[in-house]
């Protein structure tokens, strides 16, 4: 086979796949903007024969979607600032300052990654009622706002610090404090960044959680709002796929614009796992 | 210890303190207290007041093991695991071959294309293979209309159900494994192939003596991985089929759900979460043991 062969048919393989893997998010789009009934036509359409807007607007309009849009933003940001100041503090102290029962806990936590969340998720939910946590944003943010996971990210990327810089700053007579504010933090920008897309997408997408602990429907994030619309507008396709498009957008973008970080993340985790 | 030294481990402290806090109340002690409502009577008359649960031992463990509805959720999960994380990591693993190849470029781009579908929301996604799967309307059986295959009623029929949940995970998931065997792919020293090809083996022979055993631990991890996050399937069943028809969908986690948040059967539905756990576990242990077996 000549090499000119040989790279057409790798193409055209490649080509395939990735319009195979595209296909039910670019339908998704597609239908989300043809008129009501069109979707559900036989033989079925792949593309709109007169595009429009009224399922996006219906959805801001009279199913309040805007408030749900706000609630998961509020959660996932408020996730990811909690997460990477908390798990960067404490996966820098456990990389670079030296302590009695230092390897011990880090044992621990790390045995700790074998135990599913769901798990969890009943005791929590007690726990929380108890608090008064139920039907609260901090209720939905409290699982992801330190996690094993990404103490461990931050640790792994934190020992490649050099000691000679920390040590320098002692000397200049800088309190831990300000060493890891203003040495460790830009020194660690890349894992960060890494930490809050990852946080970021898990926190967005997340559904079990929030739907067991969000019971008010003004509370509702993204995901859980919409499984509850599917519940109740099966028929109505071109709006529930306008209302998918408006949960994975946010997303699909925040991946495609910083995902140097987040593919760079996995592969590293898994060279060091 | 200098009073400098005195100095470090306090600052240590208070760095791990906030994180430790979280991950001690909101983390560890519910998953002691799980075990414990495992074995209580825990139901929704104890949620109005505690002390309406009494410790019953491993009544709820023998009530499970006696109720059909809890093999038939164990039985599902352990289709789903078996049958598509096996799936998922070949699909991942032609996926990396191709991406990685030597002769392909923009492989960024492929990658992108090819990952995209792990970073959506699944509750979205979920909804939108529901309309995909519809047996009048939905695209897949068009595509498969037009090859002369009759409609299949995928989500209504116990028969396919489970496959068109299995087909959507995998469709979701095979971009992250796909990085971890392009990861394991460059990490094989290119020498190795540099050799085979003087000695003139094959891209065949290539690939079955120097790539398959090089990315021997990396299928380990993958298949381990893929298989214990399957193990908690939730939103495909919740948004698609509710967990029929005719349970043939109820997963492990599903059925926790119900038992504890719809039921409030708290007791029982803790028992599913600790049987799901050892699981989960006895893999992980299986995992690390070969890890250690296999050279890398």
């Amino acid at each position: 086979m000549t090499r000119r062969l040989q790279q057409l048919l790798l193409y055209g393989t490649l080509v395939l796949g990735a319009a195979l893997t595209l296909v039910p998010l670019v339908w998704m789009v597609s239908a989300s903007l043809m008129p009501t009934g069109q979707a559900t036509t036989y033989p079925p359409r792949f593309f709109p024969r007169t595009l429009t807007f009224e399922h996006y607007a219906e959805l801001f309009t009279r199913l309040s979607l805007g408030r749900y849009v706000l609630n998961s933003c509020i959660v996932a940001l408020a996730a990811t600032l909690l997460s990477l100041l908390f798990n960067s503090m404490a996966g820098y102290a456990l990389a670079k300052l030296r302590f009695r029962g230092r390897d011990g806990l880090f044992r621990l936590l790390v045995a700790g990654l074998v135990i599913p969340a769901q798990v969890t998720m009943l005791p929590l939910f007690l726990l929380l009622r108890a608090m008064g946590l139920v039907n609260s944003y901090l209720g939905a943010i409290v699982p992801a706002m330190a996690t094993i996971f990404g103490i461990f990210l931050i640790r792994q990327y934190a020992l490649s610090i050099p000691d000679d810089l920390l040590d320098a700053a002692r000397i200049d007579g800088a309190g831990e404090f300000r060493i890891y504010w203003s040495v460790v933090v830009p020194a660690m920008r890349p894992v960060l960044a890494t930490l809050a897309i990852f946080t970021f997408l898990s926190t967005w997408n997340d559904f079990l959680w929030p739907l067991v602990v969000l019971s008010d429907d003004a509370k509702y994030t993204l995901p859980v709002a919409l499984a509850n619309l599917a519940g109740e507008h099966v028929q109505d396709t071109e709006l529930m796929m306008a209302g998918s498009v408006l949960t994975v957008l946010p997303v699909l973008l925040l991946f495609v614009l910083l995902q140097r970080y987040y593919i760079e993340g996995i592969m590293a985790g898994s060279t060091k796992g | 210890m200098t009073r400098v030294e005195r100095g470090t481990a306090r600052a240590a402290w208070l760095f791990l303190a906030p994180a430790l806090t979280v991950i001690a109340v909101f983390f560890f002690l519910p998953v002691v207290a799980s075990l414990a409502l495992s074995f209580t009577d825990f139901d929704i008359y104890a949620i109005a007041d505690s002390h309406n649960a009494r410790f019953v031992g491993l009544a709820n463990y023998r009530q499970l093991a006696a109720a059909p509805l809890f093999w038939t959720a164990l039985k599902n999960t352990l289709y789903f695991a078996f049958a598509g994380a096996p799936l998922s990591v070949l699909v991942a693993l032609g996926a990396a071959l191709l991406v990685n190849a030597k002769l392909v470029r923009f492989k960024g781009i492929f990658r992108t294309a090819y990952f995209a579908p792990f970073v959506t929301t699944l509750v979205a996604v979920a909804v939108v293979w529901r309309y995909l799967y519809h047996p009048r309307y939905g695209l897949l059986n068009a595509a498969l209309g037009a090859v002369g295959i009759g409609p299949v009623d995928w989500l209504g029929d116990p028969l396919w159900a489970m496959p068109a949940i299995i087909l959507l995970a995998v469709w979701r998931n095979f971009g992250y494994n796909m990085l971890i065997f392009v990861a394991g792919l460059q990490r094989i020293p290119t020498q190795l192939y540099e050799a085979a090809e003087l000695d003139g083996a094959g891209a065949w022979a290539q690939f079955r003596h120097i790539t398959v055993p090089q990315l021997a631990p990396t299928f380990l991890f993958v298949g381990v991985i893929t298989a214990i996050g399957y193990f908690q399937l939730f939103a495909e069943p919740y948004v698609m089929t509710g967990g029929g028809p005719l349970k043939s969908t109820l997963s492990m986690v599903l059925f926790m759900y119900e038992e504890g948040f719809r039921w409030w059967r708290l007791g029982s539905a803790a028992a599913i979460a600790f049987v799901l756990f050892c699981i989960i576990l006895a893999f992980t242990l299986v995992q690390l043991r070969l890890q250690r077996e296999t050279p890398r």
